[in-house]
């Protein structure tokens, strides 16, 4: 029983952090209608920049919070600059801008590896949450549990700026029909910028967030795309609640697969998303075939 | 006309005489590679190039058969038996890849192919008691056809050379075809094709087997050229590096993945002997040319060659024609 709900509530923690990772895939993937090859990256970057300054690379530590929020707007402000001065070169071409994108993770994959070496980096869990929460008799890792909270909060902060807000409005006629959004005044090349630099900012948050579960090591942005984009073709592209669902959904199966089925962890992690290719091709919540 | 064959003959001996010229074995592998990793990127120009579809999940494939012809040989098969279970193997797998990304193109292909190739990537390095994980599989011989031993550089290098020539002349005859001629058909104007009464599907379809065999033939001759074959061959980074080598070198002509597929493997081999930094090479190269010279190195320089000529040429004319009263 306790194996169980320990599992359980590891899923919901990981399903957690592939929410934060794949909305703002999911809103680029809306917007500019291209799937972002180099969001694994940006969640192994922003989990490499924040580990720098909690474990106090450059000669002084900072407090884990301050170094997550850091490395989001380190994160971000180097999404927005790829955007700007790379993609925005091949307007129209989504071919071209998924190859782009591409290239680029390569080139961060190996920048990691020349600055941080090939050693995994292990976060310390923040001050006060390395402990234990008992419940009915089983304890939890606290820090698991606070994961959960974060990304509800973050879930409902989003919602709030996509559902409340005039930039959520634009942000939404762009995902809808970008010509018309454009013929209304609508700038809709600005959007693209703000967008990737808030996917970007997103998934290097998840990055540094998860780095006490996950740990920092080569090779994490190629484990952590495939689960984002299975995340975005189950849920839907452009839309938050698909997002919200597809990671739930995906977090449950990555890890009862994994503690179940080790040798076919991946088969079982694919089979919903073939299945919904299959069946239903926008995705659960998703209005585009993309 | 007669100097493309002229051409033709020339780099026809230039190849053939490979052993004779080249400095050492080294050297001679190096070209064995550079012809096994054209018809891979030939395979996946038949798509890229000609259907008009991007995948990024044909490493899988490639993988797959290498990693089939590497099991049967483990199991104690010989290597006919292999090869022929590769084949099966190799196209039936392309052909289950068909039917899901088929259902898309554009986008939806690239990310539908990524996911299955991610697949089978994940498959190789989880299933352990079959594919030996990051452990791999080792092929320990070379096979021997009609007494004919592959072990040495020289004699593989030729057997190489037999199926990449054949590979080529199969694709020379697929581009003029009317088949060919239906699938550049679909890539242009699929609606037109399907208003004329083409089952634009079905020759998507078949393009995608064509692919798939001459994908598989190269993961054959891979595995028995490395002798060694583990889940890295099947990792997106190699799916990249075969794309970089059709769109490098021009995707839709028949010279570009040959040239690509050169320029990629001569990079890698001479940069990974001075510095480690190859990924990052591959990225930079892939962003400055999807950027710079999105058509691809041979139509560019074409198209850069014939602008010098009219350059060139016109001043001559105008002159010529002045010279006339």
């Amino acid at each position: 029983m306790t194996f169980w709900l320990v599992l359980t509530v590891n899923s919901i923690t990981f399903g957690g952090l592939l929410f934060l990772l794949s909305a703002g895939f999911s809103l680029i993937f809306g917007l500019m209608r291209i799937p972002n090859l180099t969001h694994g990256s940006l969640f192994m970057l922003g989990a490499y920049v924040g580990a720098t300054f909690v474990v106090g690379m450059l000669g002084f530590q900072l407090n884990f919070w301050l170094a997550a929020v850091l490395a989001t707007l380190t994160v971000a402000a180097c999404g927005a600059l790829a955007e700007r001065l790379l993609l925005r070169r091949l307007p129209g071409d989504q071919l071209a801008q998924v190859l782009v994108t591409l290239g680029l993770s390569f080139m961060a994959a190996d920048f990691c590896l020349m600055v941080w070496g090939g050693d995994p980096l292990n976060i310390t869990t923040p001050a006060g949450l390395g402990g234990f929460v008992r419940v009915a008799g089983v304890a939890f890792p606290a820090y698991r549990l606070a994961i959960i909270v974060i990304a509800a909060l973050v879930a409902v902060a989003l919602w709030l700026l996509l559902d409340r807000t005039r930039l959520g409005a634009m942000i939404r006629a762009g995902v809808d029909d970008p010509d018309m959004a454009r013929v209304v005044g609508i700038r809709v090349s600005q959007l693209f910028t703000i967008v990737f630099a808030l996917g970007a900012g997103l998934a290097a948050f998840a990055g540094i967030i998860g780095g006490p579960i996950l740990s920092v090591y080569p090779g994490l942005d190629q484990d952590m795309l495939p689960l984002a984009l299975v995340v975005v073709i189950l849920g839907g592209t452009g839309s938050l609640l698909g997002s919200f669902v597809g990671s739930i959904i995906i977090g449950f199966i990555y890890n009862f697969g994994q503690a179940l089925l080790p040798e076919l962890a991946y088969f079982v992690l694919f089979m919903p998303m073939l299945l919904v290719l299959l069946l239903r091709p926008q995705g659960l919540f998703g209005r585009h075939v993309p | 006309m007669s100097a493309r064959l002229i051409a033709l003959a020339v780099a026809f001996v230039a190849l053939v005489t490979v052993p004779y010229w080249m400095p050492g074995d080294y050297y001679v592998n190096v070209a064995s590679q550079i012809l096994l990793y054209s018809i891979f990127a030939l395979g996946l120009n038949v798509l890229v190039g000609y259907a008009g579809l991007v995948s990024l999940g044909h490493a899988g494939l490639f993988g797959i058969a290498a990693y089939a012809t590497a099991y049967m040989l483990q199991i104690g098969a010989g290597h006919t038996a292999a090869i022929v279970v590769a084949l099966i193997v190799g196209m039936a797998s392309m052909a289950l890849f068909a039917v899901l990304s088929l259902r898309s193109t554009g986008i939806g292909f690239i990310m539908i192919t990524l996911a299955l190739g991610e697949i089978l990537w994940g498959l190789a390095y989880r299933w352990i008691s079959l594919t030996g994980g990051d452990n791999g599989i080792s092929v320990r011989t070379r096979p021997e056809p009609f007494g004919y031993s592959l072990t040495s550089p020289n004699t593989f290098y030729y057997t190489t050379l037999i199926v990449f020539v054949l590979s080529v002349a199969a694709m020379a005859v697929f581009v003029r075809s009317p088949f060919g001629a239906s699938l550049k058909g679909t890539r242009d104007q699929p609606r037109r094709m399907n208003a004329l009464g083409y089952h634009v599907w079905l020759i998507r379809f078949y393009a995608c087997l064509v692919s798939g065999l001459l994908t598989a033939v190269s993961g054959i001759l891979f595995v028995y050229y490395t002798q060694f074959i583990s889940p890295q061959t099947l990792a997106l980074t190699s799916s990249a590096e075969v794309l970089l080598m059709v769109i490098s070198g021009g995707a839709g002509t028949l010279l570009g993945p040959m040239v690509g597929a050169a320029l990629v493997v001569v990079v890698k081999t001479v940069v990974s002997g001075f510095i480690e930094r190859w990924n990052f090479l591959l990225g930079a190269i892939f962003v400055a040319i999807v950027i710079l010279m999105p058509e691809g190195l041979v139509p560019g320089s074409v198209r850069l060659w014939r602008l010098a000529w009219r350059k060139l040429s016109a001043p001559a004319k105008t002159a010529a024609t002045e010279g006339k009263p």
